[in-house]
């Protein structure tokens, strides 16, 4: 059940004097959500972006299933099986629904040499790209462009290009970030359908949707990991509730 | 095909425009058919362009360095070296010669982006122009070279044209821009071309996801350096000379400008975009005097107003129609 995926150890990076991750080890196991927790500036987007690659660590290592992957560049990691969200919607904008999610799935199988082929209508793109659109709940709208969604929808779209990489790891970086009540309880859901096969990081500020769905949290102070463990235990911790006692953010319990 | 022919109204215009092409060298003496010719293969030149930077996001501001190249390599093997003036063997050597040149100099400037690759493209085209400028084994002279002659369409003992012959040369030439603009949509629609336009679109992302930027950037800019090489050639056989003009950063700029004004991004932006430009130098020159400060005004008008290229006037012109019907 519990295979590791992705982890890290001692992970440390700086920017000038400023440590933004020090000494952090986790580790992501395939069905598991692995929440991030902390306010803000205590270093989880600076995490996320050293897994993807975004940018490179100072020291400390990231192993994927034992395979050192410190040096690898973001599109390495992307075709060994990383794929991450952004938490500022990062999608192709003039492009189609389905185009977007098309791209993804070339990755995979890039054909580069077939320059007489046609990209749009070869089969196996086909299939990735129309799965990816149905667990992400995008099928109807397929054929808009993407930036004439509503912000609801490029959140949806944003996880599905992720999705069409066919990832095993996914670092979602808030994904829930400006949606509605009922969108987040889509997304929440959609989430779950994803858990058995995958690895799940999840950063998001809405703590009812963190607890409800996280296996394992790690909450993070001042680029630190101040503690790992279950969503009780997280609840009961007296350094959690010292820690956000400073801050303007409280855990809702 | 889509890329080539977006609306049944395009569609028309298209059709018209080639069949004019088609039969002008009936109607027109050879002055004005020399001229025509001149235009398609400066036409191709900025459809080449296009693939950089209307299709990839990469503007490139030494273009004319492949241009120059191309014609080059003509004039040494051709006349300086005099090693063979065979069409067959000539015209792909150029081709090779500037694409491998484009993916050499690529290997360092693709490393920058922005203003930054504009700059590098600009210093590494100076570079060849002072080559062609100064070094005399490859023809360097401020007057560049006259050839020997057209290259020879021989094949064994058979001759199918002369292109030594003005008509002839102007159909050649009008193939060979059929023949790009078709490549050019067969790429664009390929998975290669896909990738690239996504890196004009979102080029992060297009890492996120796992594409290698970096090489497909050079693909592009290789091909797009052997296409530009192509029409160099055609140029110095269209005029029987070369001369390092034809690497400056003039010309990479007019190359530019009439890209532009054609419309980037539009595959036959490049063409009409040539068209409008020549036909404004030649209509302007004949009766103004300072015709380049006209032509520097009404570039600035047109890019103002139409910021999408003259490609954009049919479907302007449409939605004014169709918003005074409904």
């Amino acid at each position: 059940m519990s295979d590791v995926l992705l982890r890290t150890v001692n992970l440390r990076r700086t920017f000038g004097g400023l440590a933004a991750n020090d000494n952090v080890s986790l580790e992501l196991r395939r069905g598991q959500v692995h929440a991030l927790l902390g306010p803000n500036g205590a270093g989880k987007s600076t995490l996320i972006n050293l897994l993807s690659g975004d940018i490179m660590a100072s020291s400390g290592q990231v192993f994927y299933q034992d395979r050192d992957i410190t040096r690898l560049t973001p599109h390495e990691r992307s075709l060994i099986g990383i794929g991450r969200s952004y938490q500022k919607t990062n999608i192709f904008p003039g492009f189609t629904v389905r185009e977007n999610c098309r791209l993804a799935a070339q990755s995979r199988e890039p054909r580069a040499a077939r320059i007489f082929s046609d990209a749009a209508t070869w089969g196996p793109y086909r299939a990735v790209v129309d799965a990816a659109l149905r667990d992400a709940r995008l099928t109807d709208v397929a054929e808009r462009r993407a930036s004439d969604l509503s912000h609801g929808q490029q959140r949806q779209l944003e996880l599905a290009i992720v999705l069409a990489t066919r990832p095993e790891v996914l670092l979602l970086d808030e994904p829930l970030a400006g949606m509605g009540h009922e969108e987040s309880l889509r997304m929440i859901a959609l989430l779950r359908g994803l858990l058995a096969s995958h690895a799940i990081l999840l950063v998001e500020h809405d703590m009812d949707a963190v607890f409800s769905i996280a296996d394992v949290l790690t909450v993070m102070v001042n680029g630190r990991v101040l503690i790992t463990g279950t969503p009780e235990q997280i609840r009961a911790s007296p350094e959690v509730q010292q820690a956000y006692l400073g801050s303007e953010e409280a855990v809702h319990v | 095909m889509r890329t080539l022919v977006t609306s049944p109204t395009r569609f028309v215009m298209v059709a018209l425009m080639l069949a004019t092409l088609a039969v002008f060298p009936f109607f027109e003496q050879q002055f004005y058919t020399e001229m025509v010719t001149r235009v398609m293969i400066l036409s191709m030149f900025a459809i080449s362009l296009d693939l950089l930077v209307g299709y990839t996001g990469l503007i490139s501001f030494g273009h004319a360095a492949w241009f120059g190249l191309g014609g080059y390599v003509f004039a040494l093997l051709g006349t300086k070296y005099r090693l063979t003036e065979s069409l067959w063997l000539t015209m792909p050597a150029s081709m090779a010669v500037t694409a491998a040149a484009a993916f050499l100099v690529g290997l360092f400037v693709l490393r920058t982006r922005g203003m930054f690759f504009i700059m590098v493209t600009l210093a590494f085209a100076q570079i060849l122009y002072f080559f062609f400028h100064d070094i005399e084994a490859l023809g360097g002279s401020s007057d560049g070279m006259n050839l020997r002659g057209k290259p020879s369409a021989a094949i064994g003992g058979w001759v199918p044209f002369e292109l030594s012959d003005t008509n002839t040369l102007y159909y050649f030439v009008l193939l060979l821009l059929v023949a790009m603009l078709v490549f050019l949509a067969l790429l664009l629609r390929s998975p290669l071309g896909r990738a690239l336009q996504g890196i004009r679109e979102n080029e992060h992302r297009m890492e996120a996801i796992g594409f290698p930027v970096y090489r497909y950037k050079l693909a592009a800019f290789t091909i797009a350096g052997g296409l530009a090489g192509l029409a160099g050639y055609l140029f110095a056989v269209l005029n029987s000379s070369v001369n390092p003009e034809m690497l400056s950063w003039h010309q990479s700029a007019e190359v530019l400008l009439m890209l532009i004004l054609g419309g980037m991004g539009q595959l036959w932006g490049g063409l009409i975009g040539a068209f409008t430009f020549a036909l404004l130098q030649e209509v302007l020159s004949t009766f103004a005097e300072k015709w380049h400060l006209w032509l520097g005004i009404i570039i600035i008008l047109l890019v103002l107003f139409l910021p999408g290229g003259m490609i954009s006037l049919l479907d302007r012109i449409r939605g004014l129609w169709q918003g005074r019907r409904t």
